[in-house]
């Protein structure tokens, strides 16, 4: 009834295993403006085969799986060609059982002039986890890319300066992935820690 | 200088002397300064400064009052919610999105819950109630959200009534929130599949009130500051962005208006059944911090005539569901006020402790363990107060989000600090700042 599939464990407590299933490719006519959108890709770009990996259309929306190193290619044709004028960011995901590519980097794009979006999606593997920055490309991307650093540790190469933007600059580690510990540590910030309740400042 | 400043204590470091004021007698500081013969002096302005909106730190390096770089330092409130939501099922979910923009809250829960509608495929199924509810309760919200920002900035360029008439104007709409959702911000009302329950009965001619209302104490405001020479010498010309930088830096929203050109979310990709209304979108072509006044203005009356449109619908659809009729999804209760002060569904209670254990059984399921959104990832964006909130949402087929993410407005709009303020005047940052309308909370997440 609510989704329990295999052995019926509904206890919902941590015992269910949970595998991410990623969306297959699709198959044209991708229905909408993609077919054109996707035409007008491939006159565009000679390379399109070569560097775009997956094409998926879900929920009525358009995901380009690009190959990394092709990334710059594919947005400046994407950006001077295809009138995507901008980029809204960047967003990561960690999966950390698709092994080879755990990290995601998620590049939603918008044309005002067309009225269309888009989505961008490269993966990297955890161990080489490089990604072409796009801030030659999107200006606006600047401060993503270097959320998408800090949450998720991914090196986007060329960005004019890619430090932490919400954690404090000496924070180790990289929160937003899927293995960063959470829970049964004790609260610390900078050295400074939470003193036990009868040791606390109190109004008197 | 021999003597200590008790005010503006120096130390030497390996960049230069460091002064830190707390205020006080500004002239022996600027003594000490003059000592140093540096004509390049780096100003921390912030984290916690009255006319930063929050927040914000903002680093400027300065040439006498002229400002040749300025940064922004943010983070102060990151909160992890989007981390803490991959730990709570879609519907608590709500309560964590209304905090992260807090003069916003509608516009967080609304994108959040189409996206998951879109998720679930159920976008469509959503009553029309219900998304009428939605439009009325964000267009309320633009109304307060731009009060904070027309009478905060008003405030930080050193005038200080109009900020007690736009407050007197958030507090109608915080008490119609109140009325209508039981609490005056962070509401957590809209949810995914509807809004959390109906408007209370007597809801509609307080509305209308309140809309007369406040077309009537808008002109206040409008009065004081449109035309008003000190005004326009603080703001025209202040804080130039183009389209075109604009464009690169993706900013949307007021800011994006103010260069003129018309892209507005309601109009261009509605959500919510907006291409139903009938309302104009704002433009300015002076690309200043008086163009995006002037568009956050003008667009109080377009809100209220949304506001007055919906108020139409609702009456003709009195009685209509406000939740998605599946109810795998739709949370049960339709509240009532209890003696205790707190909302319960006496009907409901008896419903699931007296005559069906499996409705006790689901309603036990539903509650704890939530439903289950199948596996994929959708981005929704839609025109907040100050620009396009986008809610990126990736799932595993669980009852929890993957992975959430919240393109917010003000987040990438305050990268343009530096474009609109380089090269102008340390007084005229806080113009442009204050312009841009950053919420530190939906910066910061």
């Amino acid at each position: 009834m609510f989704g329990a599939h295999g052995t019926g464990d509904t206890s919902g407590y941590g015992g269910l295993l949970r595998t991410v299933a990623s969306a297959g490719s699709s198959e044209r006519p991708y229905g909408g403006y993609f077919d054109d959108l996707a035409d007008d890709l491939e006159r565009a770009y000679p390379g399109f085969s070569g560097a775009i990996e997956r094409v998926v259309v879900d929920r009525g929306e358009l995901t380009l799986h690009v190959k990394c190193e092709k990334l710059v290619e594919v947005a400046l044709i994407l950006r001077d060609v295809l009138k995507f004028e901008m980029c809204m960011g960047v967003s990561g995901v960690h999966y950390p059982d698709n092994l080879g590519r755990e990290l995601v980097a998620v590049y939603p794009l918008l044309s005002m002039s067309n009225n269309r979006r888009i989505r961008l999606e490269v993966s990297v593997s955890d161990s080489d986890a490089h990604i072409p920055s796009l801030v030659e490309v999107w200006a606006g991307n600047n401060w993503h890319e270097r959320e998408t650093f800090d949450m998720f540790g991914i090196i986007f190469d060329g960005h004019p300066g890619l430090t932490r933007i919400l954690m404090p600059d000496d924070w180790a580690g990289h929160p937003q992935r899927k293995d960063y510990a959470l829970g049964g540590v004790p609260i610390e910030y900078k050295g400074a820690t939470v003193p036990a309740p009868d040791n606390r400042r109190s109004y008197t | 200088m021999s003597t200590v400043d008790p005010y503006a204590p120096s130390r030497e470091t390996t960049e230069g002397t460091v002064f830190s004021v707390t205020g006080g007698d500004w002239d022996s500081l600027v003594q000490e300064i003059g000592a140093t013969k540096e004509e390049r002096v780096v100003v921390n302005m912030g984290p916690q400064h009255p006319s930063t909106h929050g927040v914000l730190r903002l680093v400027l390096e300065l040439e006498g009052e002229t400002v040749t770089e300025v940064r922004c330092g943010v983070g102060y409130l990151h909160t992890g919610i989007e981390k803490n939501m991959e730990y709570r099922s879609w519907t608590q979910g709500t309560t964590f999105v209304t905090r992260m923009d807090y003069l916003g809250p509608i516009f967080n829960e609304t994108a959040y819950c189409l996206a998951i509608e879109k998720l679930l495929g159920i976008t469509h199924d959503v009553p029309e109630r219900a998304s009428v509810i939605r439009v009325m309760m964000m267009e309320l919200n633009r109304i307060s959200s731009h009060m904070v920002a027309l009478g905060t900035g008003a405030l930080e360029l050193g005038a200080i009534t109009p900020m007690f008439f736009a407050f007197r104007e958030r507090e109608i709409v915080l008490d119609l929130f109140e009325m209508i959702s039981g609490l005056r911000m962070n509401m957590a009302y809209i949810r995914p599949g509807g809004v959390q329950q109906d408007l209370p009965t007597g809801a509609i001619p307080k509305i209308r009130d309140a809309v007369a209302q406040m077309r009537k104490n808008f002109k206040d405001n409008s009065t004081l500051l449109v035309g008003n020479a000190i005004w326009l010498k603080r703001t025209q010309g202040i804080g130039y962005l183009d389209l075109a930088g604009a464009t690169t830096l993706g900013i949307t929203g007021p800011v994006l208006r103010s260069t003129g050109l018309p892209w507005d979310l309601r109009k261009t990709q509605p959500y919510c059944g907006y291409e139903n209304y009938d309302f104009d979108v704002i433009t300015a072509d002076t690309c200043d911090v008086y163009g995006r006044f002037l568009i956050r203005m003008n667009e109080l009356e377009q809100s209220l005539r949304i506001i007055e449109q919906a108020l139409d619908k609702l009456e003709k659809l009195e009685g209509a569901p406000v939740m998605v009729l599946d109810k795998k999804i739709a949370w049960p209760a339709q509240l009532a006020l209890g003696s205790d002060g707190l909302g319960n569904s006496l009907n409901h209670i008896r419903q699931i402790m007296g005559t069906s254990m499996e409705s006790l059984i689901h309603h036990f399921k539903l509650v704890t363990e939530g439903f289950h959104v199948p596996a994929g990832q959708v981005y929704q964006g839609i025109e907040s107060a100050r620009g396009e909130l986008g809610a990126h949402v990736v799932s595993d087929g669980g009852t929890k989000p993957y992975r959430m993410h919240f393109r917010e407005p003000s987040f990438n709009n305050l990268q343009s600090t530096a474009a609109m303020s380089e090269g102008g005047m340390i007084a005229d940052i806080i113009a442009a700042v204050a312009s841009i309308d950053p919420v530190m909370g939906g910066v910061d997440r």
